[in-house]
């Protein structure tokens, strides 16, 4: 038994024992100093060793994530670091997955998942809508779950059928599951860590087209922020970060694709629009005050998202921001979202995918003439 | 046709047929112990365990139904009295129950009136620290583990969700979707397991519910990662109106064991001293490291599923009839009077503590109890949302305006 592993002092506080801080030197060798380059999958490859690092009770496992490191090597080098009581392979059975995290849960452990694929986390599906959502509002928040599930989603990296869905709409949907979704490198380390450190289980949205995108960051003083900044209650959580300043109107966009977002404002800069970018992060809690503020300011707004746009977290963001912002607007508000098709098959995803022209098009649709 | 748990000894198996064995650990040094083969230990026994025949008499101990590897030692007389005082106080309440669902107290309960026995040998078998994961018919099996009558049944009262608390009983949430709870118990008790805790945990389904996914799921995790989990399996051959032979073809549902590389048996779902005896072993070896156990009970679901349900439509009364001659209840009380174990005053004190469970029940669930409609939305995060704020703030004002406008017309009425 590894002596190391101990009870989460934050959930089910009826359980004994503190948190195990320091074995740091995992978390030390992670990174360089000083700002580099540095992925997507790196920076939530590096949350999950501080975290395993700084709370002996989480711990991580599922297909492949164990020896072989993940299909996208989130997982790389957590066996090795932490032994394979704290990082393991299961069989293959995504339900058994989530419904065994829940019983760790349950029993003091903070559970961070993979589920392999999008659409491979179906079978899971009745685990979390029934019991991960629910269990904290059933027992009156008796018993808390402090997992997260996270699954790498989305198209755009010519994946074959059922590799590429844009499944956030069904969590989204579900009452009692936050759902985030980072869109930058530094977002993915910050909101990873926070997921971990919630007491309410959250479905990490991870954009797989962006894992090996690269921004220059400082992972050393990210994690130094992050852990003194969580005291001081300055998360991401439930608020919308500004991608891009501007003044003219709002792209409202999330994970995949707030870099489409951001080449569209830089497009539409060229030809003398200044749009401002929201990056919404945390599809719930939403952030109505940062989304509203900027409509508010420009009286014309875009959102885009690669999941259909029917009844989807796009439908859900049209319809708030216009509940609240209708006197503001100068303009209906617009979607560019994927076409209400299933997912299309490799060389057919570029005609599918919200792309910078499509988004100007909506964007030329504003009654600027007005 | 009898399934045999006689195979031939694996040197004579042909290379084709050689199969994996199993990795070493505390289940193979179990095997050495009892001389027999890895499949004979996983396999059940080729008869139903039963120890006290549905007259009341003791079985003699060659027709136990047990074997080498299959031997279950009599419970002790203590063990025995305490489990036919709940056995007593498991039928007053599932009575008691229906009788509140006919006064229109409780919207609905799925009585285990028949299956007594199993609820109250589950609950006994488990020691203080261990876990429990009952579904919705187990409430007796829940309370027998020492949870509140009233908190149990507050699932079906209608005010709420749950009444008790899962980590402070270590009783999970009486379970509907059916067979979900077992892969919960494989995940407390793989926690319990790394922590280096000897807790063990036993996770309850009925029949219909081995069909599930999550079954197969549950028992292939607690198979892999070698964890202390009893799956009881109360065959009580009704899953609503389907009978059993629609849900599985297997021999038995205690063979599926051997597919996943854990020990199964067979045992009279009826004979709480069988229960008792194998349950309590089953626990002991899990607890000393011998992986997990399926062990199924066959029992019979005496009345409808629920009240809702009408029981005529598939199924004739001469089959009922013939399980009330095999009564656990009656099984029992015949057993300990024959022994000199239970006498008039026992019975009146064991009578007197059932009256007083139901007495309880009546009064918990008799009683109106207030909700607070801001409960809905209280307990969905534990960090609430500013979503959630806004529409509580608007339920709230629209009971603000309800109850001014009733006191106004209260007022004019005057």
């Amino acid at each position: 038994m590894s002596p190391t592993i101990t009870t989460s002092s934050e959930a089910n506080g009826n359980v004994s024992a503190a948190t195990a801080r320091a074995a740091a030197s995992a978390a030390a060798s992670a990174d360089a100093s000083g700002p580099q380059p540095v992925t997507l999958a790196k920076a939530l490859n590096t949350a999950l060793v501080d975290a395993m690092s700084a709370d002996s009770s989480v711990l991580v496992f599922g297909e492949d994530v164990g020896t072989l490191g993940g299909v996208f090597r989130i997982t790389d080098g957590l066996t090795a670091t932490f032994g394979e009581q704290r990082c393991f392979d299961t069989p293959l059975a995504e339900s058994g997955i989530v419904g065994m995290a829940v019983g760790m849960a349950i029993n003091g452990m903070r559970p961070v998942i993979e589920m392999q694929f999008d659409a491979f986390a179906y079978p899971a599906f009745e685990q979390i809508i029934s019991h991960v959502a629910k269990m904290h509002n059933r027992t009156r928040g008796m018993v808390k779950l402090p997992l997260v599930i996270r699954v790498p989603y989305g198209g755009g990296i010519g994946g074959v059928e059922h590799h590429c869905d844009s499944s956030e709409s069904y969590y989204a949907h579900t009452a009692g599951l936050k759902v985030y979704t980072p869109a930058t490198v530094a977002d993915g380390y910050r909101m990873l860590r926070e997921a971990i450190d919630s007491d309410d289980p959250v479905v990490f949205m991870e954009p797989k087209k962006l894992y090996w995108s690269r921004d220059v960051v400082d992972l050393a003083s990210l994690r130094a922020s992050y852990e003194e900044g969580t005291t001081a209650g300055l998360g991401t959580e439930g608020r919308a970060a500004v991608a891009r300043p501007g003044t003219d109107g709002t792209l409202i966009a999330y994970g995949p694709s707030v870099p489409t977002a951001l080449a569209a404002a830089e497009a539409a800069s060229l030809e003398g629009r200044s749009l401002e970018v929201i990056d919404v992060r945390t599809l719930v809690p939403f952030d109505d005050a940062t989304v509203c503020e900027s409509v508010r300011k420009t009286g014309r707004a875009v959102v885009i998202a690669e999941a259909h746009g029917f009844a989807s977290v796009s439908s859900e963001i049209v319809a708030r921001v216009q509940e609240r912002c209708f006197h503001y607007l100068a303009a209906p508000i617009r979607r560019v979202t994927g076409f209400d098709v299933p997912y299309p098959a490799p060389k057919l995803e570029k005609y599918y995918l919200p792309g910078v022209d499509r988004i100007l098009d909506a964007v030329d649709d504003l009654q600027w003439e007005d | 046709m009898t399934i045999s748990a006689n195979h031939a000894a694996p040197g004579t198996a042909t290379p084709d047929q050689a199969h994996q064995e199993p990795p070493e650990n505390a289940l193979t040094e179990a095997v050495k112990k009892f001389g027999i083969t890895v499949e004979d230990y996983m396999l059940p026994a080729r008869h139903l365990i039963q120890m006290v025949a549905p007259d009341g008499t003791l079985n003699p101990k060659d027709q136990q139904g047990t074997e080498p590897g299959h031997e279950y030692p009599l419970p002790g007389d203590e063990e025995l009295l305490a489990a036919y005082e709940q056995l007593v106080v498991g039928r007053r309440v599932n009575d008691q129950n229906s009788a509140l669902v006919r006064q229109g107290r409780m919207a609905v309960y799925p009585s285990s009136h028949g299956q007594e026995a199993c609820q109250v040998a589950a609950a006994l078998c488990l020691s203080d620290g261990d876990w429990m994961f009952p579904t919705y018919r187990d409430a007796v099996a829940v309370m027998a583990r020492g949870v509140d009558p009233v908190q149990a049944m507050t699932i079906f009262r209608g005010d709420w969700h749950g009444g008790y608390d899962p980590l402070e009983h270590k009783v999970g949430i009486q379970c509907t979707p059916l067979t979900t709870q077992l892969l919960h118990a494989v995940g407390v008790a793989h926690a319990a397991k790394l922590r280096g805790e000897d807790t063990v945990v036993l996770a309850m389904c009925g029949d219909g519910a081995t069909s599930e996914g999550d079954f197969h799921e549950a028992l292939n995790f607690a198979a892999v990662f070698h964890l202390p989990v009893i799956f009881f399996v109360q065959n009580n051959k009704y899953a609503i109106s389907v009978p059993l032979a629609h849900q599985s073809v297997a021999p038995s549902l205690a063979h599926k064991a051997v597919g996943y590389g854990m020990a199964g048996e067979r045992v009279d779902g009826n004979d709480v001293v069988a229960l008792l005896a194998v349950l309590d072993r089953g626990v002991k070896l899990a607890r000393e490291g011998s992986g997990p156990l399926l062990v199924e009970a066959h029992t019979y679901r005496m009345q409808a599923h629920t009240n809702a349900d009408d029981d005529t439509r598939y199924r004739e009364s001469a089959e009922v009839a013939e399980w009330r001659a095999k009564d656990p209840v009656t099984r029992m009380r015949t057993y300990l009077t024959g022994r000199g174990l239970l006498d008039s005053a026992g019975e009146e004190r064991i009578a007197a503590h059932a009256e007083a469970v139901a007495r309880t029940l009546r009064e918990g669930l008799g009683e109106d109890v207030p909700v607070d409609p801001q409960d809905l939305f209280r307990h969905v995060f534990e960090k609430q949302t500013p979503q959630l704020k806004e529409q509580s703030a608007m339920l709230a004002d629209e009971l603000a305006r309800d109850a001014a406008a009733t006191a106004s017309s209260e007022e004019a009425g005057k």
